[in-house]
């Protein structure tokens, strides 16, 4: 079985490297649900509004629901993954997109193939040859998926963090302490940086007392490397200090 | 080293916002064009942002901005690098009578050695009707095909084509979808290195031998042509196309000699592949057609010479459309 992962870099001609997230089987199984539930309520829908050519004659009804139930089922995956740039109803709902495996724009035809495959990822029934087939791909393509070089990614709501909860405006007692402003600067690592950044980035999403633990955690894991001056944090919560000495560490250099 | 995210951020957000409204324009319709100044314009923000990715790239910032400017890269790097079709309107008149014989004609071993299974079967389904008639019912799995054609023919001749009376559009529309089906089939089968198209067309095969040696036998050479003809010759070609289109698949898997690794080779063939399912599609349509309201009619209604005439005349356009049409035009690849 190949090595799966969660995640697919691509690296750009100019040398940047980004990550696509890759979508499991449960999600995409989900997904394929929630078409399969569109699929029959188009059919159906068409079906009745079709009852009335029954009027003229039951044999044209009978042939334009043929025709609409075979176009709908082959046509649903492949017009809305081309007109909602590889969505479909399900995959909308369940924040997933098919994109080309090296990042690229999805063309028409890589549209047509990965849906006309389902013929094969079906067999023999209830999609086990596609399932089997995603499991064990290390990028979780389905025979469809392969054959088209697509695949399935996650595409969560991102929006870009504000800073302005840092506070940054306010008085920073550890400012007046030069030498505690370098040796923090030292010793904090890039990542303890990065997390006590993003505790206080997301701290109004947090628990109370989880936000409590989390920040006396920061706060003791920033005593652990240098000493604080009692007179400077007299008073001080964890939190404080902690947003005491991000801004220190993110701040231009000449500020202090 | 620690990055001024504070100062960053207002340097580079504007132009993220200015990359993202852009994007957006783009994405949501297709066509549009951004004119010689807007593309410049996006390449510099796409860039500008690129540059942004790789100022984040080993910096202590919080995972959301490096998500964040992932997100809005991978989306421009698409639009950019991306050389498909989409900008281009479809030409449907272009592709039938350009791309798809060109398509047909540029994969035509495949073709031939889809003929070839289907041939090798029906030889074989010939043969094993002749060897063992009694498993008639095993060889054709069609009800009606299970009796004696002689009775089969005069009870035809005697219904005067009343037969289909009130079922001839659902009996077409069946017929599409279940021929469509099965080209489909053939062609998705060629993800199994194409044994599952090869036993499709074999299977096919083995069906036509058995039917043309059981009417032969019986003497009924003439009802049969005119019954098949007339949409048989669309048809059967039809689904040897589906074959085609498998056999191609499977060679982009197997690769054989290319020197071409398989992503590479199954790119080469994605809109060849759909390029011949579609016209297999049309193909359908018309041998849909042709067999609900033409096919099952015969004398004294219709001549059998008129429909045997019909089916050869079909099948000559059909050969002249196949190698010739579109023969003089550049090589059309559409995507």
């Amino acid at each position: 079985m190949t090595e799966r992962s969660t995640t697919l870099q691509i690296r750009t001609p100019e040398g940047i490297r980004f990550s696509l997230l890759l979508a499991g089987p449960t999600s995409r199984l989900l997904a394929l649900l929630v078409d399969l539930a569109c699929i029959s309520a188009a059919t159906s829908s068409v079906s009745t509004v079709l009852r009335l050519f029954a009027i003229i004659s039951q044999d044209i009804f009978m042939a334009l629901t043929i025709l609409a139930s075979f176009v709908i089922s082959i046509g649903y995956g492949i017009a809305c993954e081309w007109y909602w740039r590889g969505q479909t109803v399900g995959k909308r709902l369940l924040r997933l997109r098919v994109v080309d495996q090296q990042g690229l724009k999805l063309q028409f035809s890589q549209v047509v193939i990965r849906n006309l495959l389902r013929v094969i990822d079906s067999l023999p029934l209830l999609y086990l040859v596609g399932g089997i087939a995603s499991l064990t791909n290390s990028r979780c393509q389905r025979l469809g998926d392969i054959a088209a070089g697509t695949i399935v990614v996650r595409t969560p709501l991102l929006v870009l963090p504000g800073l302005e909860q840092l506070g940054s405006e306010k008085f920073n007692s550890l400012r007046e302490y030069p030498q505690l402003v370098a040796r923090l600067r030292q010793k904090v690592s890039r990542d303890e940086g990065a997390i006590a950044l993003r505790a206080l980035i997301r701290r109004e999403e947090l628990e109370p007392a989880a936000r409590l633990e989390l920040f006396h955690e920061l706060a003791e894991r920033f005593r652990s490397h240098v000493r604080f001056p009692a007179e400077a944090v007299y008073g001080m919560t964890d939190e404080r200090s902690v947003r005491n000495v991000v801004e220190l560490l993110f701040e231009p250099r000449g500020r202090d | 080293m620690i990055i001024d995210l504070e100062r960053f951020m207002a340097q580079e957000k504007p132009c993220w916002d200015e990359l993202e409204r852009l994007l957006k324009r783009v994405e949501d319709d297709p066509g549009c064009s951004l004119g010689v100044a807007g593309a410049t314009r996006f390449h510099y923000l796409y860039q500008r942002s690129t540059a942004g990715l790789a100022r984040l790239d080993g910096l202590a910032a919080p995972p959301e901005f490096r998500w964040y400017l992932e997100s809005l890269v991978a989306r421009a790097y698409g639009e950019i690098h991306s050389n498909s079709g989409t900008a281009q309107r479809m030409a449907p008149g272009k592709w039938l009578l350009q791309t798809f014989p060109q398509t047909f004609r540029r994969h035509i071993r495949q073709f031939q050695l889809a003929l070839l299974i289907t041939v090798v079967g029906a030889l074989f389904g010939a043969a094993a009707l002749m060897l063992a008639p009694e498993e008639k019912g095993m060889l054709l799995p069609f009800g009606h095909l299970h009796g004696s054609p002689t009775e089969r023919v005069a009870k035809e001749e005697q219904t005067a084509g009343k037969g289909m009376d009130g079922r001839k559009a659902s009996f077409s529309s069946y017929l599409m979808t279940h021929n469509t089906k099965v080209s489909v089939a053939c062609m998705a089968s060629g993800m199994t290195w194409g044994v599952g198209t090869i036993i499709l067309l074999f299977y096919n095969g083995v069906i036509l031998g058995a039917v043309i040696l059981d009417y032969l036998a019986a003497g009924q050479g003439i009802f049969l042509a005119g019954w098949l003809l007339p949409h048989g010759v669309i048809e059967i070609p039809a689904i040897l196309i589906g074959g085609q289109a498998g056999l191609v698949l499977a060679s982009a898997l197997i690769g054989r000699g290319s020197g071409f690794s398989l992503n590479v080779r199954l790119r080469m063939v994605w809109s060849d592949l759909a390029t011949l399912i579609g016209g297999v599609g049309l193909m359908l349509v018309w041998a849909g057609i042709v067999e609900a309201f033409f096919s099952q009619y015969h004398e004294p209604v219709l001549p059998y010479s008129v429909k045997i005439v019909f089916g050869l005349a079909e099948l000559a356009l059909l050969l002249l459309f196949l190698a010739r049409s579109g023969r003089n035009k550049q090589v059309t690849r559409r995507d």
